[in-house]
């Protein structure tokens, strides 16, 4: 039974049919029709941004942290331009987005009218899918394929585009429940290949997990899944900055992060493997150094939703096209009906040889009793909130390597960081995103000054919306990762890499009515740390750092895993000129 | 298991050895891809070969299914074999892709392209164009007392060859409408 109502009433509608209880947004002439109906209900609560592209961070925060689509409004023209970023962001780390826009009315578009950009040709790239709706009845089997497109097979970003005259005519509102897709992708995995996985297994002499964002996309069930057979197999497990949290962090099956900033015995394991599972990971160049000695040894399976993302980078021996959840018990039943078979003694051999790796401690820095460590920071940080309901969201730079290093993850869903394309400006955003989620939890941006800086105009937001969200700068006043970049590579040609002009942070805070707290002392850090943490509102925590300390282990780019730096001395000379090439 | 699955190639177990056994050669390969006809879609088909700087060596498109709304989109692309499987997986990706085809694998394809070619000319160059067009069998669908159009129907290669011979004799324009091809023999409506 089709209603009659007008297209900004559908969209309304259709979003409440979709169970959206939340949008990100900010008003122009293109969407008006669309605030006026929101004006008019109470079921979906409008939080207002202060730019746009915050909307779409925030949104991701969302999505990430629930397992959700975020949704975000945005009016024609600069609005719509305004959301690239976070539509990039969201589409290189797989995170359900649907950004809906205003667009001039259809009899216009093409006149370079008030506003107009063309939207979907901008961001057709950047989107899994995006339309342009030029008739009201087409309006609701749009947002709800839009919405089965953005949670289908690889998650993603995806943009409607509604031109004015559409939002004010009316037309027949599709139900939810009469929505039929032609979308669908494959998502169990072929028998056949998880028997050829299982082999691997049986054989594998130094096996290791090296699990991704898949997993996360995939559900709790698929971490639940891992932890069941890492443990059931005494593998070891590494993960990308992505993957944090599927296998809890305290488990001692857990190696860490690996990568360009991961561990060394996480690296080591990955180098000299004999049987490597990659589970929803993409094989990320920050992953791979050079490609051509990667794990030379090992033979690779490669469990991926995608096919695309299948040989893409390395090559594998097996390659498995299917749901992470889906594979990872499809793996467990098929080993298990075939007696759990693993070659232990040489599983424990293997573990002999990652405990030596451990026992390097990779991840030691030089203390000091005068200035804070931003190690130390995170360190400090962790101990006193680990055993709280804990969400963690990064900007980009060195404080996000030393956040994956040094703060642990125990479930899904916990950590959202710009992994991808590496967006400074994205932590606080995500972070607001967070908390409208999760109202009750502790939601902390690890920050870099200069990241902060990218989008802290959401202050108002916060200040509005009266959250408790924390902002935990580590403010070094550098533009830390580049000067490190500059240092290693550059001969400590430090340009344009100083954070020069800084506002104080504190009283930056208090402008917008929330809670600022400066700290440069080690001894006063943890008194400090608990002020933030017992103050129910938001808080600006500017945490003065050293300066010049360099993120170690570092792979430097075009180097394989066992040439790894572990500290200043070791960095002497290390860097040729044929990886300065290299991002 | 799945085509998707074994590649071309990997017979052995490391990373090394699978980058040798793939080989570095560039081969040329023609894809049909079954599409939703729908505002975008090609944008976004040729978007991509651009954005990730693949080859088009040639590309048409025309609807094949008014009811259904589909429309077959014919690419001849050169790379890699590894960049030619990267290319269906790509295309795979789009939402609006319902098939990919790899015709130049999946069996035997006609291949076939209509050209058009001006040649301009008097006395003996005329004659002689006319002579070798009857040889490739191209029409004449347009004449005037200096100049002829031809039409011509056949393998790109052959429509090359045309090309190469007229051009001394008064080539003046070509128009080319990129390659259709379909799998020979009985099978699947779409291939
Ligand atoms: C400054 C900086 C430094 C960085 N350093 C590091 C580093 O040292 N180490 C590191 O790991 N990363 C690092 N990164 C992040 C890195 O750039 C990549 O974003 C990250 O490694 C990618 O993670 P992933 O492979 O898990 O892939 P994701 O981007 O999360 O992709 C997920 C993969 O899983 C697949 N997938 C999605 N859903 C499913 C499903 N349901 N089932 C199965 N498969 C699915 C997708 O198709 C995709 O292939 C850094 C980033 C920045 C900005
Ligand atoms: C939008 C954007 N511009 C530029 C960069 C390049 N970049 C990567 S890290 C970095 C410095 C970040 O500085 P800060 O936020 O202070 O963090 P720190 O590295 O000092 O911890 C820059 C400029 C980026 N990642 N994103």
């Amino acid at each position: 039974m089709a209603r009659e109502m007008t297209g900004a009433q559908m969209v309304v509608q259709a979003l409440k049919d979709q169970g959206v209880d939340v949008v990100f947004g900010y008003p122009g002439g293109a969407v008006l029709p669309i605030y006026d109906e929101i004006f008019q209900q109470n079921d979906i609560r409008h939080i207002l941004v202060r730019h746009e592209q915050a909307a779409v961070h925030m949104a991701e925060g969302y999505a990430r942290s629930t397992g959700k689509v975020g949704v975000v409004i945005v009016t024609s023209g600069p609005g719509a331009t305004n959301a690239v970023t976070g539509l990039t962001d969201a589409l290189m780390d797989s995170i359900p987005v649907l950004v809906l826009s205003g667009q001039v009315p259809t009899f216009m578009i093409g006149s370079d009218g008030f506003q107009e950009a063309d939207t979907v040709g901008i961001t057709r790239p950047c989107t899994k899918e995006n339309w342009l709706v030029r008739d009201t009845d087409q309006l609701a089997p749009t947002i709800h394929e839009a919405f089965h497109v953005a949670t289908t097979g690889r998650p993603g970003p995806v943009l409607i585009d509604i031109p004015k005259d559409v939002q004010f005519a009316t037309g027949l509102y599709q139900e939810r429940e009469a929505h039929r897709s032609s979308y669908s992708r494959p998502t169990a995995p072929d028998p056949d290949a998880i028997e050829a996985l299982v082999d691997l297994i049986e054989q594998a002499e130094r096996p290791v997990f090296y699990t991704g964002g898949g997993i996360i996309n995939s559900g709790p069930e698929a971490s639940a899944a891992l932890r069941d057979l890492v443990q059931a197999t005494n593998f070891p497990v590494t993960s990308s900055l992505l993957g944090l949290g599927a296998y809890p962090a305290s488990d001692r099956h857990w190696l860490g992060m690996l990568g360009m900033h991961g561990l060394y015995e996480a690296n080591m394991a990955m180098h000299d493997c004999d049987l490597m599972i990659n589970i929803g990971a993409r094989f990320d160049d920050r992953i791979t150094g050079r490609i051509d000695a990667f794990s030379p040894g090992s033979r690779k399976v490669h469990v991926d939703i995608d096919p695309s993302s299948i040989n893409k980078v390395i090559h594998v021996d097996i390659g498995i096209i299917a749901d992470a959840g889906l594979a990872l018990k499809a793996i467990m039943a098929a080993w298990t009906r075939r007696g759990r078979r693993t070659k232990a003694e040489a599983v424990v051999a293997w573990w002999r040889q990652i405990d030596e790796w451990r026992a390097v401690n990779c991840l030691a820095y030089r203390q000091s009793t005068t200035t804070i460590k931003p190690q130390y920071a995170l360190q400090r940080l962790e101990a006193l909130t680990k055993d709280r309901d804990r969400y963690i969201t990064t900007e980009v730079g060195q404080h996000q390597m030393w956040a994956a290093q040094f703060l642990h993850f125990e479930e899904p869903n916990r950590l959202m960081t710009s992994g991808g394309l590496g967006t400074m400006g994205y932590g606080f955003p995500s972070s607001i995103g967070v908390q409208i989620a999760h109202p009750d939890a502790l939601v902390i941006n690890i920050a870099g000054e200069a990241s902060f800086l990218m989008n802290m105009q959401e202050l108002g937001t916060v200040s509005q919306f009266h959250l408790p969200v924390k902002q935990f700068i580590l403010n070094n006043e550098r533009l830390g990762m580049v000067r490190q970049w500059q240092e290693l590579l550059h001969g400590s040609r430090y340009s344009q890499s100083w954070s020069e002009a800084l506002p104080d942070f504190v009283m930056l805070a208090e402008t917008f009515g929330l809670k600022g707290i400066r700290c440069s002392d080690p001894a006063e850090l943890d008194d400090a740390i608990m002020e933030m943490l017992d103050h129910p509102g938001g808080v600006v925590f500017d945490c003065l750092v050293e300066r010049h300390e360099n993120c170690f282990p570092m792979i430097p780019s075009g180097k394989p895993h066992n040439e790894m730096l572990l500290g200043d001395a070791s960095t002497e000379g290390a860097i040729k000129a044929d990886g300065a090439v290299m991002v | 298991m799945s085509a998707l699955n074994i590649k071309q190639g990997s017979t052995s177990h490391s990373a090394y050895n699978l980058r040798a056994s793939y080989t570095e050669t560039s081969e040329r390969h023609t894809l049909a891809v079954i599409v939703v006809n729908a505002p975008g879609v090609l944008a976004r088909v040729i978007g991509l070969f651009a954005g990730r700087g693949y080859n088009i060596e040639s590309l048409t498109v025309a609807e094949i299914d008014h009811a259904g709304h589909r429309s077959r989109i014919t690419i001849v692309t050169s790379g890699t074999p590894q960049v030619i499987e990267q290319i269906k997986a790509q295309l795979g990706r789009i939402v609006a892709v319902h098939e990919v085809h790899d015709l130049t694998v999946e069996g035997r394809a006609v291949e076939r392209e209509l050209g058009l070619f001006k040649v301009e000319g008097t006395g003996e160059q005329r004659i002689e164009s006319l002579r070798l067009a009857e040889i490739f069998r191209a029409r004449v669908v347009d004449s005037t007392l200096n100049s002829f159009i031809y039409e011509m129907t056949g393998t790109p290669d052959k429509l090359d060859a045309f090309a190469e011979l007229m051009r001394p004799l008064g080539l003046s324009n070509i128009a080319r409408t990129g390659v259709a091809a379909l799998l020979r023999g009985p099978g699947a409506a779409s291939k």
